[in-house]
């Protein structure tokens, strides 16, 4: 690693203080991704903002659903109560994220911030219709994924709180990579009162996505049985040595199936 | 340089070290713990995972400026003197090493495993070692350790 220096902000106010008197600081959230990245020497920070004494760590039911501040961790929103009662496809989905160890570490916020085209919880974010709240602006989540590893979070916006609209039912499914363990696709169904919300993760080329096909499908028929197989278009799917474009859209089908039957 | 105080094993210790210094370094080298090894420097074999706060983390991928103040337990710090600790003595029991490299991390990682989990299915234990990785492959009497100390732990 590059030698850095290392900032713990006291708060939301001290760490974009402290991000403006470096020259290329960088936020650390759990640091489950940006630690083994500047191992790596893929990034050279001179300066490292600590957010996790920013009071940040938080889960609140907000009455259409749950508030989670962005320092919270993997674990505790798997093991939470109230998420457990009030959206548990979103503790499954916390409890499945990396290992243990990356879960006792890793962060809802940084997750978003990183945006990984790999990553879970942006599909829940999008297929919930979540709002990420930043100390400037409330951002929705349609308006918040910018392509791969982007979003819409400006170099000095923090995110504070999320928010996850309580659906009807929902559920999120994964096919990990045998070895890694990312998803090469996972899918987060949601059927609310208004239509079905299908989020799709690993498998496209600008990161998460809605997969509308489907979305129409499951609106007139929430069954299983409505999608068959080679419905789903490798159009702007990820190819890679993991698999194929085409791989990667039947898991989509199968893992949109997987989910739909476990939202029962 | 920032300093960095913590509990280590039980004792005080504080020392200034680079900002860039990864909390498994300052286990192995600052602080002479070597039990603690680096596998994979890419936080996927868990070979050196330890306890913060009571929770198992792998020190590889955080910065022990990060940890200031916290109480960190090593594997040298599990055993009551000459008495192994219930998950080691299993390890020894069951043969649950071959070449004993991962062992650390997978006896740390197993500690907590079992201490927040009762009644834990093979499955379950695999699926709770996902951290871990064995390069000799010897994970089946690894998940048989573990299973014996489950049974010790929690009737202890």
């Amino acid at each position: 690693m590059y030698s850095t220096k290392y900032v713990k902000a006291s708060d939301v106010d001290d760490a974009v203080k402290a991000l403006k008197l470096a020259n290329d600081g960088k936020f650390l959230a759990g640091g489950m991704t940006l630690i083994p990245t500047l191992k790596q020497r893929l990034a050279n920070p001179d300066c490292l903002i600590d957010l996790s004494d920013c009071g940040l760590s938080s889960i609140d039911n907000e009455g259409i659903g749950i508030r989670i501040g962005a320092m919270t961790r993997h674990v505790d929103v798997a093991t939470s109560a109230m998420v457990q009662k009030v959206i548990p496809a979103v503790a499954y989905l916390a409890a499945h994220i990396g290992d243990r160890q990356v879960r006792n570490r890793g962060t809802i916020g940084g997750s978003l911030a990183n945006n990984d085209p790999a990553a879970c919880y942006p599909a829940a974010l999008l297929a919930l219709g979540g709002t990420v709240h930043t100390q400037n602006r409330s951002i929705p989540a349609e308006d918040y994924f910018d392509g791969m590893f982007d979003t819409a979070l400006e170099e000095d916006e923090i995110i504070q709180v999320v928010s996850l609209p309580k659906p009807e039912k929902a559920a999120y499914v994964k096919f990990p990579n045998p070895a890694s363990r990312y998803a090469m696709v996972g899918v987060f169904v949601a059927k609310f009162a208004d239509g079905v919300r299908v989020a799709v993760t690993g498998a496209g080329e600008d990161g998460v996505f809605r997969a509308s096909e489907l979305e129409a499908l499951l609106d007139t028929d929430f069954s299983a049985d409505v999608i068959a197989d080679g419905m789903v278009s490798s159009d702007g799917l990820m190819s890679d040595i993991h698999a194929s474009a085409d791989y990667r859209a039947h898991l989509i089908g199968e893992m949109t199936r997987r989910a739909v039957n476990a939202c029962a | 340089m920032p300093t960095v105080v913590m509990k280590v094993n039980g004792t005080n210790v504080s020392h200034d070290v680079p900002a860039n210094t990864l909390l498994v370094s300052f286990l192995r080298e600052t602080l002479g713990l070597t039990g603690t090894h680096v596998g994979c420097d890419t936080s996927q074999c868990g070979a050196c995972i330890v306890h913060v706060n009571g929770e198992s983390i792998k020190s590889c991928s955080i910065l022990a400026a990060q940890l200031d103040g916290a109480d960190v337990t090593t594997i040298e710090g599990i055993a009551n003197g000459d008495e192994l600790h219930p998950m080691q003595q299993a390890f020894h029991e069951n043969h649950g090493l071959q070449c004993g490299f991962c062992t650390p991390g997978m006896v740390m990682s197993a500690i907590e495993l079992v201490a927040k989990n009762q009644n834990l299915s093979e499955r379950e234990i695999r699926e709770g070692l996902e951290g871990n990785i064995c390069r000799c492959t010897g994970y089946h009497n690894i998940v048989k350790s573990v299973q014996d100390a489950a049974g010790k732990m929690h009737s202890a």
